[in-house]
């Protein structure tokens, strides 16, 4: 073979690729009843339990049914369960199924599945893990009818079973759920009313949730994680957009029909717009906040600690945030989560009203604190850590800290942060990150708030008074109880400051206008959700 | 020639091994846990501690990287610590879109540079030279997603005639394949094409100058002829050298555009892996690039002999 015969093969291979410009090419208009949906963040695994990212959870609602499910009044309500009763001591829980449920593969729902779905639930989330050191035994007495024996009562017990925090006590198939919870599970089979088509996942991209024919739906009105999960739609297309600008041409193109979280310098393009709807996605919101490490100077002294918090404004966290957008901040002098049944902002008078930089300064030379550099971990790839830090390394410096900031990303801080060391050989003093609102409704899901010292979540704080009242509140009767329990938590975290609230801060949802039934919520709920062509 | 290519692609072997220690030795140093980004906000260190056990992180350097090239060596990639998929899978899946814009790019960049490199070489001095090379300044300033930008703004959004992001296998069809890659192979190709007209020109400028080119002028050839047949064959080495360079500035710059255009490639992959800790993915794209990088210089070397026949190895 010479080199003119190649060149002449070259010319006519391209000139059979550019024949294929000749055949008809068929546009794929989207169907009304196909939702292209754009999420929070890339959808990288499918194990709800082994993962415990907000993303897996919402796309985990829609392919895995819960036991119960917490309503927007905040209450769980019956969902996978028929009925439930409960000794008088409280020890003894009996539940009974639903007839008629069925997994996406065919097979029927039983006892057997739910005990090895919550076995392995229990060993991950937090009140699972309190529901296991209580638990005598947890057993399947027929198809439908399952056991749960404690040692002591649990008063919280269905809305652990029916709480939308991450890891939810979601079913899974017994085959499934007896992989170990520390491996990721590989068959998507649930019960929810989607079903997850694994050979249309491209992790990053795209994941394809399709209507489950055989889905029974509760009769009472859909709400929340509550009542009847009615999908109007055949398939939900997840779409992974990693920039903003893209996702909102994409929204105003019409080729996206719901954008998850629009960040607030896009949403005033999409309020412009006539064919698209622009409304606050989720009211429980988030909760900004920097956690100190209480194992080394000058957090260690909680004088340093209040100092901080005396001279910190949260409008500055939240306008360098948020901007001028009022309606989505508000200050939080307290750690609960506003509008909420428990809120409250008892002891929050130090978070309130002008601040006071002098005073601040006084404490913190009581403190002890000598000019030793302040290591202050700052992911940059997170918006809103980078927000905050800047803010944070600005009051530090008024305040006369030597900050050390470290700007890093967001896997770095999630690395380091869990280092005990001193901050000189890889530890830190400080980091900023944020809560979701729903995670700070009550004791119970809210980690951040814990202070058991080395148990405690990175910080390490320890506050004795602060764990005697979240026990309280788990042993409340009633919601007054649980009211003044909190109250009396809320007041001594900030007397030691457990951490230190940002503020509450709200984030847009958007979507095209021929899509209807889109409701505010923790998580985007896709049943009731139709759209037109 | 085929024992020099034989030999060419023999002799890559010991360079993706350097590569292969040299990214897993600068994995296993750099800060970040992948345990502690699975394990969620809730989770304490013992549970953090199970994962990294699971995953096989608690292992020695050694081990891992030996156990890691024993599956090479057996053409395993290994699997996904995120997704729970085999790393070959994953990389299957973004090839497509990331080739085909690569492909594209190349073709636009081809047929748009080299022309107007002849055109500016021909007219040199002249206004239309001056107007090209601006235009040639302007392509190689302008950031690949400004450009993306101002693309999608004008092009999808105001004028409606392309989509705004997205990628469509070539299966379904030439025209919605190639609609999704229009915008992105313009922005991706700007910086290439404004490399390869300055090259065309500066590389044509001196084959004009030659004798042989004065000698086809004087027998009456005309002026096409003499571009494209006499001077452009001679120039021919430096160009495909640079588009053969090119090739690792679109792997790079596709990263930005993928992000940009929202096309599920290998340079989203990337991205995504690194941010993530995604070993195995992370190994397994460099250990191909460099492989590509590798491949690509072997392609250009046997182009030589194609387009210069006074070139034998």
């Amino acid at each position: 073979m010479d080199r003119r015969t190649v060149l002449k093969g070259l010319a006519g291979a391209g000139g059979l690729a550019l024949s294929g410009l000749s055949a008809p090419a068929i546009a794929q208009g989207a169907s009304a009843r196909t939702l292209r949906f754009v999420p929070q963040a890339n959808l990288a695994n499918f194990d709800p339990i082994w993962g415990t990212q907000y993303v897996v959870r919402n796309a985990a609602a829609l392919v895995w049914d819960t036991l119960y499910g917490v309503d927007s009044a905040l209450q769980p309500q019956r969902q996978m369960v028929e009925s439930e009763e409960v000794t008088d001591d409280g020890t003894t829980w009996t539940f009974k199924l639903r007839p008629g449920l069925k997994f996406h593969d065919g097979e029927p729902v039983r006892s057997k599945d739910v005990v090895a779905s919550l076995t392995r639930w229990a060993a991950r989330d937090p009140m699972g893990l309190m529901l296991k050191a209580l638990q005598q035994e947890l057993t399947a007495v027929d198809d439908r009818t399952f056991k749960w024996v404690l040692k002591q009562p649990f008063p919280k017990m269905l809305y652990a079973l029916g709480k939308n925090n991450s890891p939810c006590a979601f079913i899974m198939p017994e085959r499934i759920a007896q992989t170990d919870p520390f491996k990721q599970i590989g068959d998507y089979v649930g019960s929810g009313p989607m079903k997850f088509a694994k050979g249309e996942w491209v992790p990053g991209a795209k994941a394809v949730f399709e209507k489950f024919a055989d889905y029974v739906p509760r009769q009472e009105k859909a709400s929340w994680l509550a009542g009847g999960k009615q999908m109007l739609l055949d398939r939900v297309e997840w779409i992974v957009m990693p920039d903003p600008a893209t996702a909102a041409a994409a929204l105003q193109n019409g080729e996206i029909d719901w954008w998850e979280n629009p960040i607030a310098d896009l949403v005033p393009v999409l309020k412009n717009n006539k064919n698209i709807s622009v409304d606050i996605g989720d009211p429980l919101g988030n909760v900004g906040s920097f956690r100190m490490n209480f194992l080394y100077p000058p957090f260690n002294d909680v004088r340093a600690r209040r100092a901080v918090l005396m001279a910190m404004s949260q409008e500055d966290y939240m306008r360098a945030l948020v901007g001028d957008d009022n309606s989505l901040w508000k200050s939080l002098p307290g750690f609960f989560t506003p509008d909420t049944p428990l809120y409250t902002e008892a002891g929050g008078e130090v978070l309130k009203g002008k601040r006071d930089l002098d005073a601040a300064k006084k404490l913190l030379a009581e403190s002890g604190y000598s000019g030793q550099p302040v290591t202050c971990l700052v992911a940059q790839d997170q918006p809103i850590t980078k927000a905050f830090g800047d803010v944070t390394a600005d009051l530090l410096k008024k305040l006369g800290m030597n900050v050390d900031f470290v700007a890093t990303d967001w896997g770095t801080v999630g690395s380091r942060r869990a280092q005990k060391t001193p901050p000189g050989q890889g530890g830190w003093n400080m980091f900023h990150t944020w809560h979701a609102g729903s995670d700070c409704i009550n004791p119970a899901p809210y980690t951040a708030i814990r202070a058991n010292g080395d148990k405690a979540w990175f910080g390490w704080p320890n506050s004795p008074g602060t764990e005697k009242e979240v026990t309280s509140w788990f042993e409340a009767k009633g919601l007054d109880e649980e009211k003044a329990a909190v109250a009396r938590l809320n007041k001594v975290a900030l007397e030691d400051v457990v951490y230190a609230p940002t503020g509450f801060f709200l984030s847009y949802t958007a979507w095209r206008k021929n899509v209807s039934g889109i409701t505010k919520g923790p998580l985007p709920f896709f049943w009731g959700v139709s759209k037109s062509a | 020639m085929l024992s020099y290519i034989l030999r060419r692609i023999a002799s890559t072997l010991p360079v993706m091994a350097i590569v292969a220690l040299f990214v897993f030795s600068l994995l296993y140093i750099a800060p970040g846990d992948p345990a502690v980004v699975i394990a969620g906000d809730q989770a304490s260190p013992e549970d953090v501690e199970r994962i990294r056990q699971s995953l096989g992180l608690d292992r020695p350097f050694l081990i891992q990287f030996g156990s890691w090239v024993w599956r090479i060596l057996h053409g395993d990639l290994g699997t996904s610590i995120f997704t729970n998929l085999p790393v070959s899978t994953m990389i299957g899946q973004r090839l497509g879109p990331t080739l085909s814009l690569m492909m594209v790019t190349l073709l636009l960049t081809i047929v748009v540079a080299v022309p107007l490199g002849v055109l500016a070489a021909w007219k040199a001095g002249s206004l239309i030279d001056r107007a090209i090379m601006a235009f040639a300044v302007f392509g190689f300033s302008l950031p690949v997603f400004v450009v993306g930008y101002v693309l999608a703004y004008v092009f999808a959004l105001e004028l409606e005639w392309l989509p705004v992001q997205g990628y469509t296998p070539r299966a379904q069809g030439v025209w919605p394949w190639l609609q999704n890659l229009i915008l992105p192979a313009i922005a991706l190709g700007c910086v290439y094409i404004a490399l390869i007209a300055r090259i065309t020109r500066a590389t044509m400028l001196e084959v004009l100058q030659q004798d042989y080119i004065r000698t086809a002028r004087a027998k009456g050839l005309g002026q096409g002829g003499i571009l494209f047949v006499h001077a452009l064959k001679n120039a021919a080495v430096p160009i495909v050298t640079v588009i053969g360079i090119g090739i690792a500035l679109l792997i790079g710059g596709a990263v930005v555009t993928e992000s940009v255009f929202a096309i599920p490639g290998l340079g989203r992959l990337t991205i995504d892996a690194i941010l993530r800790r995604d070993y195995p993915v992370i190994q397994g794209i460099v250990l191909l690039f460099s492989f590509v990088y590798v491949l690509v210089n072997l392609m250009i070397d046997v182009i030589y002999t194609l387009v210069d026949p006074r070139i034998r190895y």
